[in-house]
């Protein structure tokens, strides 16, 4: 294949444990970022990385949602490995979702409510919620804080499926993703839904994230090309299939909501 | 069904025989309108005059539950075959999928005082289940990740499974004794089940494991070796000796006995769910004084099942078979790929139908844990209410495919136009996958 990013080397998108963090569907995000380079021509990898192997080296790493007891296991393994660290000082790109998001912070909760180390790359603090389990789709929408591409667009509307117990808090270095519209998101009373600092961005957005918003699957490959010096604009693809999805998608976020509050009162937040 | 009642009152005391009633008139009134079979309506009814009404309905019965992520229903059917012989009516259960208490109440309803009872139970109600039916067997097949948003995570539900199981009676002090039958090659059945007092485990074989490979005893990672035994890398948990376990098409018992499994079902994970089923029959005492069936009786009589609840069977439309297969998850998903490999022809048209219901889970991002990238070179029509989440995944899993929301449509369309078809190819079946909802509304279609 062509190498159209600068570097020579094939642009790697890797996908972080998998074995502890593939419960919510999310390593989807790895596929819809390699695919989307694929179908432009560019010479990309996509790495699934066990967590009893050393991190690769990559140019985007996607962290999916899991269980509590493998959170922790994947947090503490990432902090004693500390190539994502590195990587990120480096210029990487990373998504984190749900638990994946909840370690890239300061500090997140187990089963047993307590607290653990996260990596540190986006000033965020998870902690319990007393209220109840946050299940159901979720609308947000960008605001003036928010990421913008490459050539300084905005993002459309956020749409997802959120599953989780934990409230996120965002510190004074990093900036909400977005604001919720429909659903419940980050949890602390402000209406954020996600953090985001330089090219490091949290959601609790499961879907998977990326195939519901290919633009932020875009913009994700913008940063990382940017970051290998390629300045040109990405093709624009067909997205005859995602935009059908989103469209139906975000026009019924209503009525789905309503079905998973009832579900709400079934299941206490743990 | 409909004189059931009378027989079904007698002996009872006064609020379970009013909870009885209710829920048997609430059935009637359902099925005389055109509403369904009516069995959970009228059951949740009966549970809400009656709140302890399983428990009633259940005392002096033999009863067999069966759980797990995958297989609860085919296996549910296969231990009732297994259990009689010929007359199935002997033995009570929940036939129709309705796997929660009000479901379990309408089985019962229906046959007491019929001794014999095999109930398919959700995961998540297993412990009340035992609580109030203290069963003679607990069949444990399998968990897998499934419906997230519903049921919980893998490792919420075995901590759950595993304190309900370690406060059965131990045998021989009085209690009613429980044999748990349990999946020997899944850590997590096995963290679950190893609390309880009698254990039979069984080889049964589990492909999917990528929800077990944190170690659920200490958080070490689960290693899987070649063999298909397993154990943490840290602490000392590790697959346990087994009392009959699978070789291929063939049961062997850890006492040397070799029984080929020859079953009317397809796949492998069927001749798995028969392994659990030929050693938790004879763990049945007999009703009726009749000594219990012995493990090869128990296969032996699964060779005549070749559907259960309609999965598996094959319809006939516009002169081309289809087969309706069902799966809800992951790792069920793959089960079907897998029997789709075994038995099919390689180009069979394929048909898939998502739907996002209460029953389904309304979270389709499981879709993305799915395999479909087998299916390339198929012939494939995405249909169902979610038909297009799952256009989108099919598109990154690089599948050609066509998207007909109308079920009937889809499969036609699948079907394609029979005159132009030469009779090799109209004589591959279509395989038609659907998951919980879509499969149900597939066959009120047909």
């Amino acid at each position: 294949m062509s190498t159209a990013a600068g570097s020579g080397s094939a642009l790697t998108v890797v996908v972080i444990y998998p074995d502890l963090l593939g419960t919510y569907g999310d390593g989807g995000n790895g596929l819809v970022l390699a695919r989307r380079a694929k179908w432009r021509g560019l010479d990309v990898s996509l790495v699934q990385a066990p967590s009893d192997r050393p991190v690769p080296h990559g140019d985007i790493y996607c962290i999916g949602g899991g269980e509590d007891g493998p959170q922790v296991r994947a947090a503490s393994t990432l902090i004693a490995d500390g190539t994502l660290t590195r990587a990120v000082e480096n210029g990487a790109v990373v998504l984190g979702v749900c638990a994946g998001f909840q370690l890239l912070g300061r500090e997140f909760p187990d089963a047993a409510d307590r607290p653990h180390e996260g990596l540190g790359l986006l000033d965020v603090t998870t902690r319990k919620g007393t209220d109840l389990r946050a299940v159901g789709e979720l609308v947000a929408t960008v605001g003036p804080d928010s990421p913008r591409g490459p050539d300084g667009s905005a993002l459309p509307p956020l749409t997802g499926f959120e599953n989780h117990g934990g409230v996120t808090t965002i510190g004074p270095r990093a900036f909400p993703l977005a604001r919720v519209v429909t659903g419940v998101g980050n949890g602390g009373g402000d209406g954020t839904e996600g953090a985001w600092t330089g090219r490091v961005i949290g959601t609790y957005l499961h879907g998977p994230v990326l195939a519901r918003n290919v633009a932020l699957a875009d913009l994700l490959l913008g940063w990382a090309l940017g970051s290998r010096g390629e300045r040109r604009p990405l093709i624009r693809l067909e997205d005859e299939e995602e935009n059908a999805l989103r469209t139906e998608r975000l026009a019924g976020a209503g009525t789905v909501k309503l079905s998973a509050r009832l579900l709400h009162h079934q299941r206490p937040r743990r | 069904m409909t004189s059931l009642y009378p027989a079904a009152t007698g002996r009872l005391p006064f609020r379970p025989s009013v909870a009885v009633k209710v829920a048997s008139g609430i059935n009637r009134l359902s099925r005389l309108l055109g509403r369904g079979s009516g069995t959970v309506i009228g059951g949740r009814a009966g549970l809400a005059v009656d709140p302890m009404l399983l428990a009633v309905l259940a005392k002096d019965r033999n009863v067999a539950l069966v759980s797990g992520t995958n297989g609860k229903t085919t296996t549910t059917g296969m231990l009732v075959a297994a259990l009689s012989e010929g007359d199935s009516a002997r033995v009570a259960t929940n036939t129709t999928g309705a796997n929660m208490p009000a479901g379990h109440v309408a089985a019962l309803i229906g046959t007491r005082p019929a001794g014999t009872v095999v109930l398919e139970v959700d995961e998540a109600y297993l412990g009340r289940l035992i609580e109030d039916t203290h069963p003679q067997v607990v069949v444990l097949l399998n968990l897998t990740r499934d419906q997230l948003d519903r049921i919980s995570e893998v490792r919420m539900l075995v901590d759950r499974w595993r304190s309900v199981l370690g406060r059965l009676d131990p045998v021989g002090h009085g209690g009613s004794r429980t044999v748990v039958v349990a999946n020997a090659d899944d850590p997590m059945v096995v963290w679950a089940a190893s609390t309880a007092p009698e254990v039979r485990w069984v080889g049964a074989g589990q492909v999917w494991h990528d929800d077990a490979v944190g170690c659920p005893a200490c958080g070490g990672r689960i290693v899987f070796e070649a063999s298909g035994s397993w154990h943490c890398d840290q602490c000392g948990f590790g697959r346990p000796d087994r009392f009959a376990w699978l070789e291929g098409d063939v049961l062997v018992l850890a006492d040397g006995r070799r029984l080929p499994v020859v079953i009317g079902l397809p796949g492998q994970f069927n001749r798995a769910n028969a392994a659990m089923v030929a050693v938790a029959a004879p763990e049945l005492v007999g009703t009726h004084g009749q000594p219990p069936v012995s493990i090869a009786t128990a296969v032996e009589r699964l060779a005549k099942l070749h559907e259960v609840a309609g999965r598996f069977s094959t319809v006939q439309r516009k002169g081309r078979d289809i087969r309706l297969l069902l799966a809800k998850n992951p790792a069920g998903w793959s089960a079907i790929f897998d029997l789709l490999d075994e038995s099919g022809d390689a180009t069979s048209p394929v048909v898939l139908s998502i739907n996002a219901r209460v029953a389904d889970g309304f979270d389709t991002s499981w879709l993305w844990d799915v395999p479909f990238e087998r299916l390339i070179g198929r012939s494939v029509v995405a249909t169902g209410e979610r038909c297009r989440d799952l256009a989108v995944r099919l598109r990154y899993a690089e599948v050609d495919h066509r998207v007909v929301s109308d079920v009937l449509e889809a499969v036609d369309l699948a079907i394609g136009p029979a005159g132009r078809l030469s009779v090799a190819t109209t004589s591959t079946p279509v395989e038609f996958l659907g998951n919980y909802t879509a499969f149900a509304h597939l066959r009120s279609r047909l």
